[in-house]
């Protein structure tokens, strides 16, 4: 295996494409944009069944417990315990943060109220209050055409809608911890096939104590009708979440899944450490779409989410998958959603906008290891670096012996806002195979006051002119998210650059 | 409508403008004119406000408002508009959404609702097409890959479409060839009317045959050291500046 430093192309195949015109989403933007605070800074006081703080095989035998697991799936857990245990906690080059104190944090919390839900009514009125405030009112998304919610709120789920039109379809979608239960024969067999259990500090960690995450399966040849979504969000002061994320895509099927992180903003550093597996079986299609929205820390850098994320997946025969995300949020972000191009013709796709401000560092990337023959993987990177921020792109491409006509494009682009700030680029190509054909393009390039001033005389202020330039720089990866998630991650790009310039 | 009296201007202590006076009127054309590195565009950009000239001396009265204290964007709102002689690019950003939020944030100054989608095509198509633009072009980057032509005319379509009260075009004649040229002056003359007025900076007499001056100014060493009618750029192409050099007239 030999590294090879990166042999700059100009060759774009994107070139003269990029010309779709989007739609004009900013002025329905303005409104929500007044606010210059973190706008879902709050925190809602209910009641909740939170374990003592530490970590030990009683905690995990405790969680497994409470979730009404099988025996197999508590032994799974306590095995990547015992594998954590011996791990240690990884160094980061790019990365500096106090460590998180594991035997400080409590791993298992839930809303009191347990039971399943049949109608709003019965949902805690309080609970409901905060989905208005995140605005993602069920009663809203119940009638936004095409968006299942499986809501996420503090490890349990506790609404799910659109189950009945998944069911009839054969699709199985729904938290997973009733997957563990209710469809156990899926799970055992995928369930850490893609991330095994020892694969890192973090997965492992996740492995032996997540409390619940979203489950999905799509049967054979299955197009899945609506855009799948699920909105997590950290509410318990001191609380870890550890969510687990399954997906799989069973023969010539398709889905689109959407996952949404808003937080409330705490003085505490919260620890976000989850796992997410996709399985893309033959000539089966993933979109999986992120706009994460962590806690980012205040302006002088306190607070914060730590978001230490493992994300892969894995293409079987003429399988794609794809990527897509906008992170915004965290203190820290350490994330490198991958795919293994395991089967011949497949697919592997990562399109990521990453904005960091003030004190936030962000380490993301990808890896794509390709693996059977005429594989394909494109990587559009857009770093936008503002404060005394530092944004880091780390990306490995692996072309393996047996992976000939393997194929990748990789392109990472940088915006700098101001001179305190800095944007790193650091891609890996690994090449087994002589019939590879690698092309990587990367530029950096600084919001110029020259630019501000023409959109100023034109009438444009400068705040505006700054997302307008910012949206116009990410459009590439904008265009890749499901309509309304665009409009929400071009707000979230305005909110998290607001006051950065000038 | 404009009034600039003994300014002064200098950047990083360096004085470029050294006590400039000018007055347009409503309906009028004046020709700027001088050597390269005189002050003309430095004078373009103080009136559009750029903030990294800092005003040492003087006034700039718009509609008899001193604009001392308003900002560039609100300057532009209240129909002030310059062509740019360097345009620049945004990567990503289409001619037509920058056109629609340059619109819009003007009409949000004035209080008024944002365009309506159909309004806003059909002023596209009306403008596009006297400036013989082609719609394709609309949905490029604003400027990116651009020739020095299109960017010229894109600079006077945008002027199409804010309608401004005072528009200052510097060297927007440089790059045309000669039909653009004819296009761009047509375009400007059309849109010329008793209530705008236009500052033409520009080192050739050609673009005054088609777009035809009331004043013509000379700006030398950051000062206007002749000012006269439409003859005195045809001496100007003649003499050349020299002359003006020796011989400084207020
Ligand atoms: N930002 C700046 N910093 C330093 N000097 C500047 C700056 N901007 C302009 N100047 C100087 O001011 C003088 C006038 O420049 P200006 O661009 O106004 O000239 P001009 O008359 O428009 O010339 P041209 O005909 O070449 O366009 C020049 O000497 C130029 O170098
Ligand atoms: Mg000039």
């Amino acid at each position: 295996m030999h590294s090879v430093p990166v042999d700059v192309e100009k060759v774009s195949p994107y070139n003269g494409k990029i010309i779709i015109d989007m739609a004009y989403t900013e002025e329905e933007l303005k409104k929500e944009l007044e606010t210059k605070e973190y706008e879902y800074g709050f925190y809602t006081d209910i009641e909740s069944d939170t374990f003592p703080k530490g970590l030990n095989e009683e905690i995990v035998i405790a969680i497994s417990k409470k979730k009404e697991e099988p025996e197999w799936m508590t032994l799974w857990r306590l095995a990547a315990f015992k594998g954590w245990k011996e791990m240690v906690e990884p160094e980061w080059a790019n990365i500096h943060y106090k460590k998180p104190n594991f035997q400080d944090i409590s791993y298992y919390s839930a809303p009191n109220s347990k039971p399943k839900y049949d109608s709003l009514d019965e949902v805690d009125p309080e609970l409901l209050d905060t989905f208005k405030r995140l605005g993602i009112s069920i009663d809203e998304q119940k009638k936004l055409a095409g968006v299942a919610v499986d809501i996420v709120m503090d490890s349990v789920s506790v609404a799910t809608t659109f189950k009945k039109t998944l069911a009839e379809k054969g699709i199985i979608f729904c938290s997973i911890s009733e997957a563990i239960r209710e469809h156990p024969e899926l799970v055992k067999k995928y369930i850490g096939s893609v991330v095994p259990p020892k694969d890192n500090f973090y997965a492992a960690l996740n492995s032996a104590v997540f409390s619940d995450g979203s489950f999905c399966y799509i049967p054979k040849g299955v197009r899945c009708p609506m855009e799948l979504s699920t909105y997590f969000r950290i509410n318990q002061a001191g609380t870890g979440q550890f969510e687990r994320t399954l997906v799989i895509a069973d023969e010539g099927s398709y889905v689109s899944y959407l996952e949404g992180c808003t937080a409330p903003s705490r003085d505490e550093n919260q620890l976000h450490a989850a796992v997410v597996e996709l399985i893309a079986l033959d000539n089966s299609e993933i979109k999986y779409s992120t706009v994460q929205n962590w806690f980012p820390g205040d302006k002088e850098g306190k607070g914060g989410v730590f978001n230490f994320v493992t994300k892969r997946g894995l293409c079987e025969k003429g399988a794609k998958i794809s990527w897509t995300q906008v992170e915004t949020g965290s203190a820290i972000t350490w994330k490198y959603p991958s795919c293994i191009l395991k089967g011949d013709n497949s697919i592997g796709e990562f399109y990521s906008i990453a904005v960091t401000n003030n004190y936030q560092q962000a380490d993301t990337g990808t890896k794509m290891v390709h693996i059977g023959k005429n594989t394909k993987s494109t990587i559009i990177s857009k770093g936008i670096s503002a404060g005394k921020s530092q944004n880091s792109y780390r990306g490995l491409v692996q072309v393996n012996s047996r992976a000939n006509n393997a194929r990748n494009f990789s392109q990472c682009d940088s915006l700098l806002m101001g001179n305190e700030c800095g944007a790193h680029t650091f891609p890996y190509i690994e090449v087994k195979n002589k019939t590879a054909h690698i092309e990587h393009e990367a530029t950096t390039s600084k919001i110029g006051e020259d630019q501000i001033f023409y959109c100023n005389q034109r009438g444009i202020d400068t705040e505006k002119a700054i997302a307008l330039i910012v949206n116009g720089f990410s459009k590439e990866v904008l265009n890749k998210l499901p309509m309304e998630f665009a409009v929400e991650a071009q707000k979230l790009l305005e909110i998290s650059l607001e006051g950065s310039v000038g | 409508m404009l009034k600039i009296k003994d300014l002064h201007a200098s950047v990083e202590d360096k004085e470029i403008l050294k006590g400039v006076s000018l007055e347009v009127k409503p309906g009028e054309v004046h020709a700027i004119m001088g050597p390269n590195g005189s002050g003309k565009s430095t004078l373009a950009s103080v009136i559009a406000g750029k903030e990294e000239f800092e005003i040492t001396k003087g006034s700039i009265l718009f509609e008899g408002e001193d604009l001392e204290d308003v900002s560039p964007e609100e300057r532009a709102h209240k129909g002030v508009f310059l062509s740019f002689q360097y345009p620049v690019e945004i990567p990503g950003v289409s001619v037509t959404n920058f056109m629609k939020t340059a619109i819009n944030e003007s009409r949000k100054a004035r209080g008024q609702e944002d365009m309506p989608a159909n309004e806003m095509l059909k002023l596209i198509r009306e403008k596009s097409e006297m400036l013989d633009i082609d719609r394709k072009f609309l949905s490029r980057s604003l400027n990116q890959g651009f020739s020095g032509g299109e960017k010229k005319r894109n600079e006077i379509f945008q002027m199409a479409m804010l309608e401004p009260k005072l528009a200052i075009l510097d060297e927007t004649d440089s790059g045309l060839d000669i039909d653009a040229l004819r296009i761009v002056a047509n375009g400007v003359n059309k849109l010329k009317s008793k209530d705008n007025a236009v500052i033409l900076i520009t080192h050739y007499q050609r673009l005054l045959e088609y777009i035809i001056p009331d004043f013509v100014h000379v700006i030398h060493d950051g000062k206007i050291v002749k000012s006269g009618t439409k003859e005195l750029a045809l001496e100007l192409e003649e003499k050349g500046y020299d002359w003006l050099k020796k011989e400084p007239v207020a």
